[in-house]
């Protein structure tokens, strides 16, 4: 995938109302791949969190034996980190205003992954 | 001794209504001699029904012989004739106590001694089951500490198998996870569950999203949700993706106001 296809795919979700910005994270480190931020959004905090928060529930659904990890929201009282595993590996983060709409957001993010994996 | 019960018989043999039957009674019931005991106590009750002393004697007696709920029913009578009853209270109280109902022996007693401060006799039975209480109390502090896991969410679906709080060192506090494959995993999961509040605080804290209130994470089998029920603890609860993540929702608010409810009770 290009750098072009990465920006595409970052500004496709960035475009629904709310959505602060999105990254494309390494899930490893947490070091960011790509990003499509608004102005004064730290990015490498989401990045860093969202890594931290895959690892973590990746390895407790190894653990309870229920399968791998699909999707991830962390609901605070200003706002949401989203997160989508890719299949490389590379996680497609988002933040967005609380009241977003989670399922538009996700499903820009899947798409996002999908196209990271083709 | 013998001659003096021997004497007092035969003095309640010639008098029949004679008050003596009291002592012989007593006597009696001291010696284990209860059906003897039993006999002249209640030919004694016959001339004297409202005789109170005579109803604690026969509660006592009663007691002796193992039927406890005759001697409450007769402590019964003397209270209903004498409710300051010093003796009558003492028995009740002890009754009380053999039952474990250690506020009512405490109740039995405190009103003993109100009826005679100078009982050393009350003053001692109520140093005992105050002692008693205590120890209950103590006892039932313990046993909340060590509760059953799954019994911080007793009466909640899931309780042992699909709901864990977990403390922000990763050790278990209540309820219980099972693997897919119904194998215990949750001391694992609370390992990798330590720490996530704290991250996730002080991220929300630096991108100013203000306090994080739940985490929800999907798996291929799973739905998780992950809620904080107090500063420092992490509930999860874990279900089949059968139940949507909204409902999931409404399930965890449940348990984390279980495992507040839970967390509060076992505070010092």
């Amino acid at each position: 995938m290009t750098a072009g296809k990465f920006q595409r795919a970052l500004e496709n979700i960035t475009r629904v109302r709310g959505v602060r910005g999105a990254m494309l994270v390494a899930g490893e480190d947490g070091l960011i791949v790509a990003e499509s931020l608004m102005e004064g959004v730290k990015g490498k905090a989401v990045a860093a969190l969202a890594a931290s928060l895959a690892n973590r529930f990746r390895r407790v659904a190894e653990a309870s034996a229920t399968g791998y990890l699909q999707f991830l929201h962390l609901q605070a009282f200003e706002g949401v980190i989203l997160t989508v595993p890719a299949d490389s590996g590379v996680l497609v983060v988002a933040l967005a205003e609380p009241k977003v709409n989670v399922g538009l957001v996700r499903l820009e993010m899947l798409r996002a992954a999908e196209a990271l994996a083709g | 001794m013998a001659d003096d019960l021997q004497s007092k018989i035969e003095q309640l043999m010639s008098d029949p209504r004679s008050l003596v039957f009291l002592e012989v009674g007593e006597t009696l019931r001291v010696r284990g001699e209860l059906e003897a005991a039993v006999r002249i106590t209640r030919k004694g009750l016959d001339h004297f029904p409202d005789h109170a002393d005579g109803h604690d004697l026969y509660a006592r007696i009663l007691v002796d012989a193992g039927s406890a709920d005759q001697a409450e029913e007769e402590w019964n009578v003397v209270l209903a004739l004498d409710p300051r009853h010093v003796g009558a209270r003492k028995g009740l109280a002890f009754l009380c106590y053999r039952r474990g109902e250690l506020d009512a022996a405490l109740d039995h007693l405190e009103l003993a001694l109100a009826a005679d401060p100078h009982d050393r006799s009350v003053v001692e039975a109520l140093r005992t089951v105050r002692n008693a209480a205590d120890q209950a109390m103590q006892d039932a502090s313990v046993r909340g500490g060590a509760l059953p896991a799954a019994m911080v969410f007793a009466g909640l679906e899931g309780a042992d198998a699909g709901l864990l709080l977990v403390d922000s060192r990763g050790t278990v506090l209540g309820g219980g996870l099972k693997s897919a494959d119904q194998q215990p995993v949750g001391v694992e999961v609370a390992a990798y569950l330590a720490g996530v509040s704290q991250e996730a605080e002080r991220t929300a804290r630096l991108l100013d999203l203000g306090e994080w209130n739940w985490i929800v994470a999907e798996t291929a089998e799973a739905n998780m949700f992950l809620t904080q029920p107090t500063a420092g603890t992490l509930l999860l609860m874990s279900r089949d993706r059968s139940i949507p993540s909204g409902r999931l929702a409404i399930l965890a608010g449940k348990a984390t106001a279980a495992a507040r409810q839970w967390l509060e009770a076992q505070a010092p």
